[in-house]
């Protein structure tokens, strides 16, 4: 692996770009390993990374159906943020939020991580007291989150329309200045590459279709369209399809697939400075880097695992879009898309051990995966590797589903679900 | 030659009402969930573990999938549905009541 610097760009420029290496190998399964991780999205591949580098164990393989950050990583709208309500969300959004800052320098891949500030728009009294509501409850966790007013806000984001007339009147907004967006993409690679550099295998187009058992009930290994893969431990990340994964042990999960849609405009000039979310009307909006404006929409009503969804919903957050920003009005828009998300009853991840010896879980983060990337695999690999959970993810266990210790996000977070 | 659309495209479901009678427009319903999952009869008698199953776990399977549509903007009653959640087909649609299909 060559590292990235300005002296390897200089010289690899001399010889006209063409004699750089391959980021990573395309490995093939070998018959064994210490560890394996079953997804290789910016989660799974976090997890191997942090696998080897923190706890050694460098013997690991990611195995992906499709193609490395091909599923969620790259369908998502990249939003990073970290003012949830609950305490137990604050800290394990925030140990994430922390893991972005100083990434790009840990993996010497630019995963152009920009603190351009997340903003939530508050239409209606109730917005206006769950957000000051939550800003509190944030600055009780160490979480920065502020509160400002329509004028403020405006200010902070000149496209949007602060009329008293408009049909979804801003009453105020509360901003994270730390929240932002990075790209998808390089998430994905940085940590493939990082993990490939310590010895992680990473095996793409192989699908596993099957976990095999032991007669103690732990596992022995995977199934998969290339061969059977022994590893007495198995982390599976495998987002939408996590409880088919988990059905193949045995194990029935509290977890329901649907359609989340995203979408992106022809590229413009630099025109939209942060991110701006407006829950009440189900619509968000960043600007990538590219010049695209990057709108994600709400979740399709019926469970599908089809990674497409119905052009109403499109519709529906466009029309909410044109009115709060109404200079986007003549914009067209270039391409939509679906991801397919593992949803919880309590909008709350799982992310621990399971029922099953050796078999650890990293699943239902829903719609808003993407901002945990870096937190949710530095956490799977410490479970996976000390057999136990971290403090900040032993909360988020399966047993809460029977005790009721459900950490409900649902109806109180800040999250556009 | 001209390009043709992929066949794949579709805009919105399209769902057969077994009460109306008619294949009408997804945005007509509401989804209600999975079907079949049979309201316990004594409460008081479950266990923590019967609750988990009755209230939270879902079969969420990549295929065959029973699960109750309610036509909204039409009649307005609950019916069952057969889809197939890895290409959004219906299988079948049936009224409430009848046994699992």
């Amino acid at each position: 692996m060559t590292r990235f610097s300005a002296f390897s760009l200089f010289a690899k420029a001399l010889g006209g770009h063409q004699s750089w290496p391959e980021q990573w190998p395309d490995a093939s399964p070998k018959p064994d390993y210490d560890a394996i991780i079953v997804g290789a999205g910016g989660h799974g591949l976090g997890a191997a990374y942090y696998l080897a580098k923190k706890y050694g164990i460098t013997k690991v393989a990611v195995i992906e159906k499709g193609w490395l950050g091909g599923g969620n990583t790259g369908r998502n709208t990249t939003i990073i943020r970290s003012n949830y309500l609950y305490d137990e969300s604050a800290h394990l959004y925030d140990h994430a939020l922390k893991l972005w800052d100083g990434l790009s320098q840990e993996l010497n891949y630019n995963t152009m991580y920009s603190k351009r500030g997340v903003m939530m728009l508050a239409h209606n009294v109730h917005d206006v007291q769950s957000f000051k509501r939550h800003i509190h409850a944030n600055r009780l966790n160490g979480v920065d989150n502020e509160w400002l007013s329509a004028e403020q806000a405006k200010e902070y984001c000149p496209p949007l329309s602060i009329s008293p007339d408009a049909r979804h009147p801003v009453l105020g907004a509360a901003l994270q200045r730390r929240g932002g967006t990075a790209r998808h993409d390089t998430v994905a690679w940085g940590y493939a590459r990082a993990a490939a550099a310590l010895g992680v295998d990473i095996i793409q187009n192989c699908a596993v279709t099957g976990i095999r058992r032991g007669a103690d009930g732990a596992v022995e290994g995977v199934e998969t369209t290339r061969g059977f893969i022994a590893s007495k431990r198995i982390g599976v990340s495998a987002a939408g399809h996590s409880s088919v994964i988990m059905q193949m042990a045995g194990l029935d999960f509290p977890l329901e697939s649907y359609p989340l849609q995203a979408l992106v405009s022809e590229p413009v000039k630099p025109v939209f400075p942060c991110v701006v979310m407006s829950n009440t009307v189900h619509a968000y909006m960043s600007q990538s880097d590219k010049g695209e404006l990057v709108i994600g929409a709400g979740t399709d009503q019926y469970v599908s695992y089809s990674q497409r969804g119905a052009l109403h919903i499109v519709e529906h957050t466009l029309a909410a879009i044109c009115e709060i920003f109404p200079i986007f009005r003549r914009m067209r828009m270039l391409r939509t898309w679906g991801g397919i998300v593992d949803v919880t009853p309590d909008r709350s991840p799982i992310l621990g051990k399971t029922p099953v010896k050796g078999l650890y879980v990293n699943c239902g983060w829903g719609t808003g995966g993407f901002k945990a990337t870096p937190g949710a695999g530095d956490l799977l690999a410490y479970t996976m590797a000390k057999d136990e959970p971290h403090p900040i993810n032993a909360p988020y266990n399966l047993d809460r589903f029977r005790t009721g210790r459900l950490i409900d996000e649902a109806a109180a977070a800040a999250v556009a679900h | 030659m001209r390009r043709q659309p992929p066949q794949w495209r579709i805009e919105m479901l399209l769902i057969h009402c077994p009460y109306c009678d008619e294949a009408r427009a997804e945005i007509e319903f509401a989804y209600a969930g999975e079907a079949h999952i049979v309201r316990p009869p004594d409460p008081s008698l479950m266990s923590d573990e019967e609750w988990q199953r009755y209230l939270f776990i879902r079969s969420n399977p990549r295929g065959r999938h029973h699960e109750r549509w309610r036509h909204i903007h039409g009649c307005g009653r609950f019916f069952n549905a057969v889809r197939d959640t890895a290409t959004d087909k219906f299988e079948a649609t049936y009224k409430a009541g009848e046994p699992r299909r």
